[in-house]
């Protein structure tokens, strides 16, 4: 057994079958179009949606108001924090979108409502990492509650997170591999097709892994060189910095604030 | 001075009130403030001066009591955007905004103000007019303080002393009829102190109406033309420089005055 994995000419004949006939390659490089496609579908998503449940939770803390609507998404997030995003896959692709023929649109939609939840307790460090003078220099010009979040805290607290919402996407590239479950074409789901037309999975396993590797390295690298041009443009004393996604976040951002 | 008492104050209150809580901060304050009166406010630390200047734009609802502002009560109904145009305020720690430029800093408010009146009155000025009217106005500003070649700086590259300079230009730029400063200089070097008050000199000078909340006495001897010594949340006494600290009757003001000069 262990003779016939090492000899050279199976190997080189296994990883031509796996990869170049049929153009195979072709299917592991479509997988990771979509995979990308659904990690930034997420993270538009997720930012968007996340930085509204922040703000609309900010509000409450600090004003009173939006008592309802920031009980509906505190219940949100506990919800989607508590339940695996396999489930909630399931429920999106089966259930809530079952009509929806696109399963790449479906697979952005689900993760990014669930990247949401995450982001949204990155953004609200970062809101609350905004002294609170600037919200009353806002309002003592005159600017509008609205308006002031828009024009003087939303820019400072993006700016806060930009390396922690860029994780987020470097954790949203592999967690979407379980779109594959429900069918989703993406890179994970493209070594279980190859080897139910070749029945050998060695290979295909191996090409997926090296390309998620590949793609994060390369985005962890862009985040490297993102945090170096913040760093070196950071025009405002004493701004904090807001790193770690997914579990991290939380307690990171707590030691930061305190 | 004796005209004063015809017309109708800019600012009243009648008996202002704050609690934090159990915690009664304000405790009836009733003042009457007249447009070209500069009005210093002093007391010891906890007395209410900040929430009283708070109190006044409203960045502090009070718990009892009204505010009166050129003869117009406000109400839950005012709208306190309008309203807090025409009051500047500048804070102890200058609170500039760090991801904006000078500039930026300064016009922002009164581009954001011109955009919402042409909205309101359906006017004909394009946006992009307003914006370089506004900077023409802000560089004017600037040059005045002398700092026009910090307009593309950013705040963390001056000084506390240009970064106060800066949020009282700011404050301006949006036109208020009173300003309101809550221990400008208290966060300065001691070197940087004498830029800022001189410009506040200046604002005094031509005419504007100021409440000014602080500990440097010299200042308040030489510019205002009325002290009001706060202490546990009340305006224990009130009147010219000239008397209150030449001839102090209260003896809470006497001990505190002891403490300061
Ligand atoms: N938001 C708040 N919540 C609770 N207590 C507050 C709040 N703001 C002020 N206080 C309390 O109200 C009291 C008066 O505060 P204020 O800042 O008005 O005093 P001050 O006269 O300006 O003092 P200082 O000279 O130290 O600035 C203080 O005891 C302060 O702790
Ligand atoms: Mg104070």
């Amino acid at each position: 057994m262990m003779l016939t994995l090492l000899n050279a000419k199976t190997l080189a004949e296994r990883f031509r079958s796996a990869f170049i006939v049929d153009e195979r390659w072709l299917l592991y490089l479509n997988g990771l179009k979509n995979t990308l496609i659904i990690a930034l579908l997420a993270v538009v998503i997720g930012i968007l949606l996340g930085f509204l449940i922040a703000a609309v939770v900010y509000t409450k803390k600090k004003t009173g108001k939006l008592k309802i609507l920031s009980f509906v998404c505190n219940i949100y997030v506990t919800i989607i924090r508590g339940t695996p995003v396999v489930l909630q896959l399931f429920i999106m692709y089966f259930i809530v979108l079952a009509t929806m023929k696109n399963g790449i649109l479906v697979g952005g939609i689900t993760f990014g409502l669930n990247s949401a939840a995450y982001v949204s307790e990155i953004a609200r460090a970062g809101l609350e990492s905004i002294d609170e003078g600037q919200m009353e220099a806002g309002r003592s010009l005159g600017l509008s509650y609205s308006k002031t979040m828009l024009k003087i805290i939303l820019p400072q607290a993006l700016r806060n997170i930009i390396p922690a919402l860029f994780n987020e996407f470097i954790t949203l590239v592999k967690e979407t591999s379980v779109a594959g479950y429900v069918g989703i074409l993406e890179l994970g789901k493209v070594p279980g097709l190859i080897q139910s037309r070749t029945f050998d999975y060695l290979f295909p396993l191996l090409i997926a892994s090296v390309m998620y590797l590949v793609v994060v390295y390369l985005l962890t690298l862009v985040e490297k060189v993102i945090e170096k041009i913040l760093a070196k443009s950071d025009r405002s004393a004493g701004n904090v910095k807001i790193t770690g996604g997914r579990k991290k976040c939380k307690k990171k951002a707590q030691k930061s604030l305190s | 001075m004796q005209e004063k008492s015809t017309k109708e104050p800019l600012i009243k209150t009648v008996g202002l009130k704050k609690s934090f809580g159990e915690l009664c901060v304000l405790d009836g304050v009733s003042v009457d403030i007249f447009e070209g009166e500069k009005v210093v406010v002093i007391g010891p630390s906890g007395s209410g001066k900040s929430t009283f200047l708070r109190c006044l734009n409203r960045l502090e609802t009070p718990t009892d009591g009204a505010i009166y502002f050129e003869g117009n009560e406000l109400t839950p109904t005012t709208d306190l955007e309008e309203y807090r145009k025409k009051m500047g305020m500048v804070f102890q720690h200058f609170n500039l905004f760090p991801h904006l430029t000078v500039l930026k800093n300064i016009t922002l408010a009164a581009v954001e103000a011109r955009l919402h009146e042409k909205k309101k009155k359906k006017l004909k000025i394009s946006k992009r007019q307003i914006k370089a009217e506004e900077k023409a106005r802000a560089m004017k500003l600037l040059t005045r303080i002398g700092l026009q070649d910090k307009a593309d700086a950013y705040p963390s590259t001056l000084s506390g002393g240009q970064k106060q300079r800066i949020a009282i230009v700011r404050a301006l730029a949006v036109g208020p009829k009173v300003m309101l400063f809550d221990e400008p200089t208290s966060a300065l070097d001691p070197e940087m102190v004498g830029e800022v008050l001189s410009l506040m000199k200046e604002l005094a000078d031509e005419g504007m109406t100021m409440i000014v909340v602080t500990h440097e006495m010299r200042f308040a001897r030489e510019v205002a033309t009325r002290v009001l010594f706060m202490d546990a949340g009340k305006i224990v006494a009130d009147g010219p420089p000239e008397s209150i600290f030449g001839a102090p009757k209260d003896e809470r003001l006497k001990s505190f005055l002891a403490k300061v000069l």
